[in-house]
């Protein structure tokens, strides 16, 4: 702050006022001075996004032996992001068609709406056949996570808590808080076993409230890779409705998972056959590898079809205020495969791929182990499903991996399996095993 | 079991419910004024020349990819956006004060501000104009915000600017409220305060500690020069006020439906910068994740490439010029018609809309008689207006005005 500013405006101030209120406009002045500065001050420096960080170090890191496991999005085997051939042939056909920008209805489009939920539910749905969802396209899994807790919070008539599985997907907390919700959580992940803690879960499940709302993760949960068997899912979902508790499920790897879209969907399938009326947040980030272009949706399942229309007039209202309308261009994408029968064909092959070569990495990563010499337990890598795989290891034991081999992993142990290749999977056996002997 | 039985059918959001009758009328001389987006003499939707060659080029890029983008969004398209904005000698942006995040086109741009004002801001008071477009009230309240108040800005009689009470109600609002200002065109008058005006807002601004957040979705559009139409807002970066300013590139660019925009908050120092932009990652992150990445490439090609950039600026000409000539034409129509009233309006008003002056009853006879749809507030879109159509409409309008006279109208004259 200028000192003769000051002086100026104090003297500028005094010639008006009495003697006894000068110091009082001197400081007046001051304050005003200081205030005109910045009302951004006070606002504190978020703390760094532990993912990021792991990132970050790896970009730093010159070893060229590095492996990235923290990174989220599937990887081929030479350890660069893919591109589904599928996808740049549906693009190459949406080019050809000129079409025009303008403005699609706050739902999206309807012809992959429609084919997004035919793709959940099944074909047969009797759910869709009766009119009884309602689907809105949303940004990608996150913003269908966020309307759905917009919705949830100004029309679920009972406790406004959602509860999520220990641990669960990072950002579930934040985007349910900034919906209004408050956030529980029930047991899920043994880490005796690095498996499912059924027992616990299903014990959570009795104590928890009735009619509250449960974040379900459809297949291939975030970060353990761990999911409940079929039979374990049947138990859920009785003990699910007679305590009339509210299936939010989160699906963001249907086919993605085992390779099946069928085998991927089955827990919502079942919850919906035997009568829950869910919530479900689709996300075709991983699935068509359509990340950056934020293609998802949310479905509501009703009681009846006016039902279905009074909530999407809300979801609406939700939606507006929030982004108007959503993108375009990769609900165009996944359309076009969603609804061109010999591309479909492709992408399920393409799909499996990918699944595929995730599932092959898992157990070249035991085999590995085990040749090294390994005799700890490692079955829960193959037992494990989708994209993540929680190894096992401590915190300390991941800093090591970081510090003496150059392969970088969130501190809960979460490896990122995308980021294992044919060519990698060797080295980080052989690091796992050495700190782990 | 239903949760949801209480659950009512809510109204359809009325701008879109104009357009759904235009849609179910079979009438062969209708006419849309109703819609947001401009349209080519032939009455169809244009997508700029520019925007389609950049499109081809990046399809068949196989380096490209559909990878996430951060958080804060594609940094070439918010460096070159801010640029626009602020202009290339900007200070602030010299000095690294101006935080920029994408955001989902204006209205994402909009909801981060608000909900990053209600979480970091002491003053819980926002000010729209009167009127402004409707979705403005539905962002705030939504980022609960209770205290949301206007202030005067549409004068009936002169179809105008109430700047005097538009002053009256600035100098009378808490010190520290959240004013939010149209940088240009304004939606939905088409009225826009002048230079000197500017200028006296801006004191105010100053003087009360009032915290400017500009609506800025037409730069460029409004008059062809997107140097004058960031004129107020650069105003204020000029005068060292802080302030927000969300960015639409829906119309300037014809993205309409790739939802691209920033959202600009100008800080005291970079330190200031980093922080806030932390904040905003988090209230982004819990929103959407992070922002889609076809619009902001195809406005990051276009805006860092200098032939690309002219070839924009031509587009932007062919959109505002014809805009400009079908005001005049459909000025000289209601002349020539005699049609009661001035008109003058038409012809200073500015960008795609344009407060008539028509009342709901006229609004409604010029959908039933004319087929010609409108808001009810007597809001056009100029775009609507074709060489082909513009005589029909001044018909139209000439006896819709003759059969119920205009009411509060005050002849200047």
């Amino acid at each position: 702050v200028q000192p003769l500013a000051i002086i100026m405006a104090y003297l500028n101030a005094s010639r008006v006022l009495p003697i006894s209120n000068h110091w009082k406009s001197l400081s007046r002045c001051i304050t005003t001075m200081v205030a005109k500065r910045s009302w951004w001050c006070d606002v504190p420096l978020g703390p760094p996004d532990p993912i990021l960080g792991v990132t970050e170090a790896f970009n730093r890191d010159e070893n060229p032996r590095k492996m990235n496991l923290g990174v989220g999005a599937y990887r081929d085997d030479d350890g660069r992001p893919y591109v589904l051939p599928v996808v740049r042939k549906a693009e190459e056909r949406l080019m050809a068609r000129r079409l025009d920008k303008e403005y699609i209805g706050i739902t999206g489009v309807p012809d992959f709406t429609r084919a997004s939920v035919r793709f959940a539910l099944g074909t047969e749905s009797e759910h869709i056949r009766n009119g009884l969802t309602t689907t809105v396209q949303t940004i990608s899994g996150t913003g269908a996570l966020r309307v759905g807790g917009t919705f949830i919070h100004r029309f679920f008539p009972f406790n406004k808590v959602i509860y999520i599985p220990s641990p669960s997907w990072g950002n579930h907390t934040a985007v349910f808080r900034d919906s209004g919700l408050e956030v529980k959580k029930y047991r899920y992940y043994d880490q005796a076993t690095c498996g499912f803690d059924f027992n616990g879960t299903m014990e959570d499940l009795k104590t928890i409230p009735e009619k509250s709302v449960v974040i379900l993760h459809a297949c291939a949960h975030n970060p353990t890779g761990v999911d409940p068997k079929q039979e374990q899912w049947q138990e859920m979902s009785h003990l699910m409705k007679s305590r009339r508790l509210l299936p939010f499920f989160d699906m963001a790897y249907q086919g993605f998972a085992s390779g099946s879209i069928d085998r991927d969907a089955y827990a919502v399938r079942l919850f919906l056959g035997d009568g829950h009326q869910i919530l479900l947040a689709q996300s075709f980030a991983k699935n068509m590898g359509l990340y950056g272009e934020r293609v998802g949706h949310l479905t509501v399942v009703c009681e009846s079809s006016d039902q279905a229309k009074a909530i999407e007039s809300q979801l609406k209202i939700a939606i507006r205020p929030m982004y108007s309308s959503p993108p375009k261009h990769g609900a165009l994408i996944a359309a076009e495969v969603l609804n061109t029968p010999e591309l479909y064909d492709q992408w399920l092959v393409e799909l499996k791929g990918m699944a595929d070569r995730i599932i092959s990495m898992r157990r070249k990563l035991v085999e590995s182990l085990e040749k090294e010499g390994s005799t700890r337990n490692w079955l829960h890598v193959t037992d494990q499903i989708g994209m993540f795989c929680y190894s096992g290891l401590s915190q300390q034991q991941c800093e090591q991996l970081a510090r003496d081999y150059s392969i970088y992993l969130t501190n809960d142990g979460r490896i990122s399996m995308a980021g294992v290749t044919s060519k990698n999977v060797d080295y980080l056996a052989q690091a796992i095993h050495e700190i782990t002997k | 079991m239903s949760f949801f039985r209480n659950v009512h059918l809510a109204l359809p959001d009325a701008i879109f419910h104009i357009s759904d009758l235009y849609r179910a009328d079979s009438h062969p001389q209708k006419v849309n004024l109703g819609v947001g987006a401009y349209r080519d003499d032939d009455g169809k939707p244009w997508v700029l020349p520019v925007v389609r060659k950049v499109e081809a080029t990046l399809a068949s890029d196989h380096t490209l990819n559909h990878e996430y983008l951060p958080i804060d969004g594609l940094k070439s398209f918010n460096d070159a956006a801010s640029k626009l904005l602020l202009g290339s000698h900007s200070s602030a942006i010299r000095e690294e004060r101006v935080c920029v995040v994408q955001s989902l086109s204006g209205t994402g741009a909009i909801r981060l501000a608000a909900e990053f004002l209600m979480k970091f801001y002491s003053v819980k008071t926002v000010y729209l104009p009167r009127p402004t477009w409707k979705n403005h009230f539905h962002i705030f309240k939504s980022a609960s915000f209770s205290d949301v108040r206007e202030y005067r800005y549409y004068c009936k009689s002169t179809r105008g600017l109430d700047f005097t009470g538009m002053l009256k109600d600035l100098e009378k609002a808490p010190e520290g409220a959240v004013v939010i200002l149209h940088a240009c065109a304004h939606n939905p008058t088409g009225i826009d305060p002048s230079k000197d005006q500017w200028e006296k807002i801006c004191n105010v601004c100053e003087r009360r500690h009032l915290l400017a957040l500009f609506d800025c979705a037409y730069q460029g559009f409004a008059t062809g020069d997107v140097d004058r139409d960031a004129w107020a807002v650069r105003l204020f970066a000029k005068r060292g006020m802080q302030f927000l300013c969300a960015m639409s590139f829906s119309k300037n660019f014809g993205l309409y439906n790739e939802r691209a925009g920033i959202l600009a908050l100008i800080t005291g120092s970079s330190e200031e910068e980093s922080a806030v932009r932390s904040q905003m990652k988090k209230i982004t992150r819990a929103l959407v994740s992070n922002p889609p990445n076809h619009g902001a490439r195809i406005v990051a090609t276009v805006l860092n490439n200098p032939a690309l950039y002219e070839e924009w600026k031509q587009n932007l000409a062919t959109m505002s010029g014809r805009i400009l000539h079908m005001r005049q034409l459909l000025y000289e129509r209601l002349l020539a018609l005699g049609t009661p009233g001035t008109w003058t309006h038409i012809l200073e008003h500015i960008g795609l809309f344009t407060y008539t002056g028509l009342d709901a009853n006229h609004v409604e006879r010029m959908k039933i008689i004319h087929h010609i749809y409108l808001a009810s507030d007597g809001r056009i879109n100029i775009a609507g207006i074709t060489s082909g159509n513009v005589d029909y409409v001044a018909k139209a309008i000439d006896e819709t005005v003759k059969a119920l006279p205009l009411d509060g109208f005050t002849d200047p004259h």
